[in-house]
């Protein structure tokens, strides 16, 4: 489905990823774990189009992405949630849903609307006063309204109380289970073992670790020193 | 003194109309766009005078203001695709140089078609008289301006707020990389917004010539007060800009009753007042 060849990337002068190389299996979930700024974001970023890489390549299904803009990104079938939601708050939970629908999408609104109750209560409010957690399911309704192949979420799971974590960890099983492929950035260990298939350790723009969720769960020295996890 | 304080009630709704129309365009442009555009007041007098050729060529007021509009859109289509979206990435220093440089094109342009001389244009003969407003008479065309001024302007707030692609715009004035995320080419909607924006602003110039008539250089003084106005209705505001707009006309025209030599110190004084206590504007959204 995805594979990233030794792509660097960066803003400006400051170099974030210094030759990232991984694979996703159609169909899977990978996980990526790092500290912060270890260039989770900027991955997922540099996939979407919206930071160019400088080196290196990125394919979807065998066919080379890297260069082209966000729009045309979006058009061959992957989808992004981003890190701060970016859910546009001026706009109403429907209209949010609306400008993002594609008629071929396997995902309608109403589709959505069954799938995240939540919202569907909220369609006419200004998305901006929604909860982090509604914004966070808008998010990720929103990238689902396009219709896409790969999904591309940028920690689902941060600054959200644990039941919410749990709803959110809920959705994206089903969409898993609906066959949608998913690149997950997580900080949440937890979140992550629980859904990845494979598992990708990025520090200082590099991967230092790919394995299975098992592997890593045994590897406490790893976890220590990546994630900062005590052991 | 009512009647007198009436008139130029209507007369400040009058130029309150243009100011609307012409900052309602510029904060679609400036304030989604990020483009300061300059050019806005040039592109008001291109309106103007593009109206008075049509409305003299084909006999028809009703079809100047409407292809004078069309064709001032038109052409900022080509603005936006062949040299503002190109110098997007330089930043903004070179958009103000470009769009500055565009003022000097666009009203050589003027003088070169339709001479230095200020233009003048009789109202049409069916919008002869007016309203009496005590011993005063308001004529008609300027009625007739302001409820144009207000029909387009409720269209446009109509398309903004209530289709899908209105809602697109509006997203786009605040957050076009995510807008883009969802498969949609900002270039292409930024093109249509640009050419919206200096339609309107082309709109403004063809109603108000039958009432000033048109100087080549009539939009300079407008470019400065759209931008006021912008400010003081909020950055991206279409509502901020109409009430910004309208407010501004209005204390204009009555300060001229009161004491004439502030009518125009008054606006950027109110400019200041404003961000004083509302660094956001009137209707800011950010």
């Amino acid at each position: 489905m995805l594979r990233l060849d030794d792509v660097h990337s960066g803003y400006g002068q400051s170099q974030v990823l210094k030759g990232i190389s991984l694979e996703l299996a159609d169909g899977q979930v990978a996980a990526l774990l790092g500290r912060n700024g270890a260039g989770k974001s900027t991955t997922v970023k540099t996939i979407m189009g919206l930071v160019p890489p400088r080196r290196g390549a990125v394919l979807l299904e065998g066919r080379r992405i890297d260069g082209l803009p966000p729009s045309r990104i979006s058009r061959l079938g992957v989808a992004y949630v981003p890190e701060q939601r970016r859910i546009f708050s001026y706009l109403t939970v429907r209209e949010n849903l609306s400008i993002a629908e594609r008629p071929q999408s396997a995902w309608s609104v109403a589709r959505l609307c069954e799938m995240f109750p939540r919202l569907a209560a909220l369609m006419r409010q200004r998305a901006g006063t929604l909860s982090g957690g509604e914004q966070q399911m808008l998010a990720i309704a929103r990238a689902l309204a396009t219709g896409p192949r790969l999904l591309l979420l940028d920690e689902p799971s941060q600054g959200l109380a644990p039941s919410i974590v749990d709803a959110v960890v809920d959705s994206i099983a089903e969409m898993r289970s609906g066959g949608l492929s998913i690149l997950l950035v997580e900080q949440n260990l937890e979140v992550a073992l629980d859904l990845a298939d494979s598992v990708y350790l990025i520090d200082q723009g590099n991967i230092v670790f790919s394995g299975s969720g098992r592997e890593l769960r045994m590897r406490a020295d790893l976890q220590a020193r990546y994630l900062g996890v005590e052991t | 003194m009512w009647s007198l304080l009436t008139v130029q009630l209507l007369n400040g709704l009058v130029l309150g109309m243009i100011y609307a129309l012409a900052a309602a365009g510029l904060t679609l442009i400036f304030g989604m766009l990020d483009i300061p555009n300059f050019a806005h007041g040039a592109f008001y007098a291109l309106g103007a005078y593009l109206a008075y050729t049509v409305a003299e060529k084909s006999g028809s007021v009703a079809l100047a203001f409407v292809l004078a509009p069309i064709a001032v859109g038109v052409l900022g289509l080509a603005v936006d695709t062949f040299f503002l979206r190109r110098l997007a990435r330089a930043g903004h220093v070179y958009q103000i140089l470009f769009t500055l440089g565009a003022v000097l094109v666009i009203q050589e342009t003027i003088v070169l078609l339709w001479g230095a001389d200020s233009l003048s244009v009789d109202v049409p003969s069916y919008f002869a008289g007016g309203v009496e407003v005590g011993l005063v008479l308001f004529p008609y065309y300027r009625l007739f301006l302001v409820a144009v001024g207000a029909l387009t302007i409720a269209a446009v707030w109509l398309a903004l707020e209530r289709t899908r692609y209105g809602a697109i715009i509006r997203a786009g004035i605040e957050d076009p990389d995510m807008v883009s995320c969802l498969g949609i080419d900002v270039a292409r909607l930024f093109m249509v917004v640009f050419g919206l924006g200096v339609a309107l602003a082309g709109l403004a110039g063809a109603l108000i010539v039958p009432v000033r008539g048109g100087q080549p250089a009539m939009g300079t003084q407008l470019t400065g007060l759209s931008f006021v106005v912008v400010v003081i209705g909020g950055m991206g505001s279409f509502a901020g800009a109409v009430a910004g707009g309208l407010l501004v006309g209005v204390t204009q025209a009555l300060m001229t009753v009161f004491y004439p030599p502030a009518s125009q110190v008054g606006v950027f004084a109110a400019m200041a007042a404003v961000l004083l206590v509302r660094p956001q504007g009137l209707f800011g959204i950010r």
